[in-house]
């Protein structure tokens, strides 16, 4: 018989605040990528103020999780899963902080006429988001297994990006006037790169709260 | 307050119904001595509003006002207001046996009477003239499923209510309290003679109950007021032993970031 039903309700709806929070980064990924490939000043401008609802929702879940620890004395895996939500809600608002980046640069691009057509970047940002989701998921189902096996999938994303990396540094050598805008494409691959790390942190909080162990699963190239 | 009117019929079920009992500056004397001084507050409905603070704050004399409880000391003597629903309960003409059948209470040590569990629910209903069994079993039934204990004494409700284990008598005495429909539970450190497992079921209990009831808990135990409650209220003791209410506000405030640096000692460790 299940006695502290009140509390596991309240831990339950902070995890799906942290799914929603995840659900909210990711499409802010998927925009500013879009808005890169599109053109798209409007859409970049609205996932830069988007940011803020990440951001509170960011410090509600913060809220409520030390209101939880102050009164509820959450013990074991109770206690792991909370101090994982602090610290996996951090890694998806950097995240979000990521696809703001990405917008901006959408921004100060403008209208100046595109590199090349834009195809590795957004296989970088889908597989990102993907992770990111199934990262999630695997939080909600406790699976450190699906955890691990998300983790390894950051080398795709590293592959990616030294695909993207080299292939730029090819067109600013025989070209260098092509310098500036291949440097701010090699500064959104990076970010992605890096929203890929973010994922593998929180595939380790995951592998935490099921062992109690805190060990990193796998160190990113970068 | 209007001191004509008698107490109103109707329960206060809403949670948004504002403040089911309200102290308005109270003072309480026993004899010579001050325990209470100049209590201001508002008990909202259908929640859970805990008392902490130090041994001999007053935190016992202050729920058993709500009940006239502190009429059996003798000597003792209220100054102030205190409502319920509105209506001042210290008034000659209020029927005092009324008031302790809206506001009941529920002691530190589990107090079963020796009798059977059946009686034990029933005592109250049949003081108050329900005279037919059929009735007096659906009270029963109904009871102790509120108190979340009818399906472990539902086939022995012939046995002793002492012969049931703490945690148990305790539910039966919530059940017992139940039984006369109470829109108030008062609860005297309703725990501290229980087991971590009994006291979290007890917990449980008064959250479920919330719902219909507002509830009033005296504890020493700090943790279990910042798990259980809404509101939460820290007194402690002037120079003069009377006791004064320092903080008063929503539990998830109170126990994070308290408004004055008394609470904050208090609740860190740093006095008590």
């Amino acid at each position: 018989m299940e006695i502290r039903t009140t509390f596991h309700k309240r831990l339950r709806e902070i995890q799906d605040d942290v799914l929603a929070m995840g659900s909210m980064v990711g499409k802010a990924v998927l925009r500013s990528v879009d808005s890169l490939k599109n053109r798209d000043l409007e859409l970049a401008r609205q996932v830069v103020a988007d940011d803020q609802k990440i951001n509170n929702k960011r410090f509600e879940i913060e809220e409520k999780c030390i209101e939880l620890i102050a009164t509820q004395q959450p013990m074991a895996s109770d206690l792991r899963t909370i101090i994982a939500i602090l610290n996996i809600t951090t890694e998806v608002e950097r995240i979000g902080d990521y696809a703001v980046g990405i917008a901006r640069i959408t921004i100060m691009i403008g209208d100046e006429p595109p590199l090349k057509p834009l195809i590795d970047i957004p296989r970088m940002a889908e597989q990102t988001v993907d992770m990111l989701r199934r990262s999630l998921n695997a939080f909600v189902n406790r699976d450190a297994e699906a955890a691990k096996n998300i983790s390894a999938e950051d080398d795709m994303v590293d592959h990616l990006y030294d695909q993207i990396f080299r292939e730029l540094l090819i067109f600013m050598a025989e070209d260098p006037r092509t310098i500036t805008r291949a440097t701010r494409l090699i500064w959104v691959a990076h970010n992605l790169e890096r929203s890929a790390d973010r994922v593998t942190n929180i595939c380790e909080r995951v592998v935490f709260i099921i062992t109690g162990k805190m060990e990193e699963i796998d160190a990113s190239r970068y | 307050m209007n001191a004509d009117q008698t107490l109103p019929t109707s329960r206060i079920v809403s949670p948004d119904s504002g403040a089911k009992l309200r102290t308005e500056k109270v003072n309480l004397y026993y004899g010579s001595f001050q325990a209470l001084r100049s209590i201001t507050m508002d008990i909202r409905a259908c929640a859970i509003t805990a008392i902490i603070g130090p041994s001999g704050c007053g935190k016992s004399s202050l729920i058993r006002l709500f009940n006239r409880m502190n009429d059996l000391i003798m000597g003792s003597r209220v100054e102030g207001n205190v409502a319920l629903d509105g209506v001042t309960i210290y008034d000659s003409k209020i029927d005092v046996a009324e008031v302790r059948k809206r506001v009941g209470m529920v002691f530190q040590k589990p107090n079963p009477f020796p009798m059977s569990v059946f009686d034990n629910v029933t005592f109250g209903p049949m003081r108050h003239g329900v005279k037919n069994r059929a009735e007096l079993e659906e009270i029963v039934e109904k009871s102790l499923r509120q108190a979340a204990l009818w399906e472990e004494v539902k086939d022995k409700l012939g046995q002793s209510g002492l012969a049931l284990s703490g945690g148990q008598q305790q539910r039966l005495c919530i059940a017992r309290v139940l039984a006369v429909s109470p829109e108030v539970i008062l609860m005297d450190e309703p725990c501290s003679a229980l087991d971590p497992v009994a006291t979290l079921k007890i917990e449980d209990l008064m959250r479920g109950l919330v719902e219909q009831y507002t509830i009033v808990i005296v504890t020493h135990n700090m943790q279990q007021a910042a798990r259980v409650s809404d509101m939460a209220a820290f007194m402690m003791m002037e120079e003069d032993r009377a006791g004064v209410l320092v903080e008063y506000g929503p539990t998830s405030k109170l126990f994070t970031n308290p408004k004055d640096k008394r609470t904050e000692d208090y609740i860190t460790g740093r006095f008590g």
